[in-house]
């Protein structure tokens, strides 16, 4: 009879924390979903409504006509996709002869890619980009795609990654008659998806989002990406809230699914490389 | 005798290079050629360009027509700023009051450490706290650390021109804050003081899930059986808290100041999109200025001897974080 059934107060309040803050990073998005869908005199209606009274989907079709928006999202992708699939091919490449491969310079070639690490790109960015337009580079997608393909970052992750994995595995691929070759595509790739997974994420969300290289690099409209397109699109028509918040929402579409999709090798990624520095 | 036993690494040494080791150094080489290359071309080439340029006078084009100038721009960063003269004229803290509060790399340089020394502390307690409460959460950890994160993830540009909607005059957050007593109805970015804590709201808002990710990771590393010795010792949640879990965080605290220092110091998409610098000044940041600088007036060697300082204070903060890691290792 004396039992009473503790009212677990603690674990409430964590979750109201818990629910207030994660209210507090969404609010943003939600809003500009609400604003999307209204009418530009109604973005900033006093008091405001969080449900547009009706919802108006065609400023989703409105925006692809004011600006050349499949194009950005075609220049985008493009880019998205060829950063990451050469980031993370040559990277891998380059780390297992880093982790596993004894040769001469090994130790001075790690460092050249750590030290670089260090550098800010807004330290090198202006010899860069004098480098990139003498070589004809400027204005070209081309220049965006090398300069995000061949990070150091990449290679120190990957790297981090093969140590980890056994000596006496490729020693003993090594006797079995595999070449180095072999053993790097049948031995250390299907071992390290982790990492990859990882990789992949951060090396698309970084190039899809990235705004100052395709700023500085990228001024022919037909090669601009979705994140420089967007910022014209705003200064354009910088009065239609709605329609600007309808692109925004459109430009967020392909990361989130892309996070949705790999967010738990995302999160453990940072979780431990984070860690390592 | 017999030889002692050397590890294979040391062993070879004693040889010069055989042609089994020569075929190997060449199979390593052809692992690391296509990174290598695309990496010194557009990377390590011009970060050790970014030195050179710093004391050179070069207008682009041909390498050739590079003229070493010495520490030259480094000194027209000073004589362009007249601070030696206005100290001069105004004696020593009014050359400082002109520098910081009229010349253009002052105000981004005092900016830059404003906003630093704000959003630092304050993206630190938001992801401990968070870290802290997610930690405890049994029920849909997962997807609320997912949310949390998530503004991590979402473009620079989408971001920030929500949140300038959303603090503009009638917006949805003066609303709010007016429902709460306050009186202030502007843009937030168009008032000198409230653009620049909008900046930092909108930094604190975007650091605090990733750095809730890094907490979190050393929240689980830290052994169970010190809080159960606590409890049997009669320290109460709160004692706990300051006595184990704060001192074992300290490392991640200072791993993630680091990294944020770094960061708030490199901040550019954030002001060039909200604010680009203005109103006035009041928000204009030190890569905004190098920025300008180099694309907007073309003063590339002025540009490069400012960018000198950025990686300068960089470094120094890398080297620190590097000294103080060894001496948490050897504790």
């Amino acid at each position: 009879m004396t039992q009473v059934r503790r009212f677990p107060i603690g674990k409430i309040l964590i979750y109201l924390v818990l629910i207030a803050l994660s209210a507090f990073t969404l609010i943003p998005f939600v809003w500009m979903i609400s604003a999307s869908l209204k009418l530009d005199r109604e973005v900033f209606s006093f008091p405001m409504r969080w449900i547009p009274e009706t919802f108006h989907w065609e400023n989703y079709s409105l925006i692809w006509t004011k600006v050349p928006m499949l194009t950005y999202f075609k220049n985008t992708a493009i880019i998205a996709i060829c950063v990451t699939l050469i980031q993370t091919l040559t990277s891998s490449f380059a780390a297992y002869a880093f982790a596993k491969l004894r040769f001469k310079g090994r130790d001075v070639l790690f460092l050249c890619y750590i030290s670089t690490i260090a550098v800010p790109w807004q330290a090198y960015m202006l010899p860069q980009f004098i480098l990139m337009r003498s070589m004809g580079l400027y204005d070209r997608l081309l220049a965006i795609m090398v300069l995000q393909a061949f990070s150091a970052f990449g290679v120190f992750l990957m790297r981090q990654f093969y140590q980890n994995i056994p000596d006496e595995l490729c020693e003993a691929a090594r006797i079995d008659g595999l070449s180095e070759y072999g053993i790097w595509a049948r031995i250390m790739l299907p071992l390290s998806t982790a990492a990859i997974a990882t990789l992949v994420i951060f090396t698309f969300v970084g190039t899809w989002n990235d705004f100052m290289g395709p700023m500085i690099y990228l001024t022919r409209d037909e090669n601009k990406t979705i994140q420089v397109g967007l910022r014209r699109f705003i200064q354009e028509n910088s009065s239609d809230y709605h329609l600007i918040m309808a692109a925004s929402v459109v430009s967020l579409v392909p990361v989130s699914v892309v996070f949705l999709a790999l967010q738990r090798y995302f999160i453990e990624g940072i979780a431990t490389s984070g860690l390592k520095g | 005798m017999t030889a002692k036993p050397v590890p294979a690494g040391q062993r070879r040494k004693k040889y010069s290079m055989s042609r089994l080791e020569r075929k190997n150094t060449l199979i390593a080489y052809s692992f690391l050629a296509p990174n290598f290359i695309g990496f010194a071309i557009f990377t390590l080439v011009p970060v050790i360009l970014s030195v050179v340029m710093s004391f050179t006078e070069w207008k682009g084009g041909a390498l050739s027509s590079m003229q070493w100038v010495g520490l030259d721009n480094y000194a027209s960063i000073f004589k362009s700023v007249k601070v030696g003269q206005k100290m001069g004229e105004l004696g020593f803290f009014g050359g400082l009051d002109y520098f910081f509060n009229k010349v253009d790399l002052g105000i981004s340089l005092k900016n830059t450490v404003f906003y630093t020394a704000v959003t630092v502390p304050l993206s630190l307690v938001a992801a401990i706290v968070l870290a802290l409460v997610l930690n405890k959460a049994v029920k849909g950890a997962v997807a609320f650390r997912a949310v949390l994160f998530f503004p991590y993830v979402a473009s620079m540009v989408a971001i920030c021109v929500c949140w300038n909607f959303m603090l503009m005059k009638n917006g949805p957050i003066n609303q709010m804050l007016m429902s709460l007593g306050s009186t202030f109805n502007k843009s937030w970015t168009a008032d000198g003081t409230m653009a620049f804590w909008a900046i930092v709201l909108v930094s604190v808002w975007r650091n605090m899930g990733y750095y809730m990710v890094i907490y979190l990771a050393a929240l689980q590393g830290i052994p169970r059986e010190l809080y159960e010795a606590a409890t049997v010792d009669g320290a109460n949640k709160w004692q706990q808290f300051w006595a184990i879990t704060l001192p074992q965080l300290r490392p991640t605290t200072f791993f993630a100041s680091i990294m944020l220092i770094i960061g708030c110091f490199k901040i550019y998409d954030t002001v060039y999109i909200m604010t680009e610098g203005g109103p006035g000044r009041a928000t204009k940041m030190l890569v905004l200025y190098i920025y300008q600088e180099a694309f907007n007036n073309y003063h590339y060697g002025l540009a490069s001897a400012i960018a000198m300082v950025l990686l300068v204070v960089v470094l120094l903060v890398t080297i620190l974080q590097f000294r103080m890691e060894k001496r948490y290792a050897n504790n």
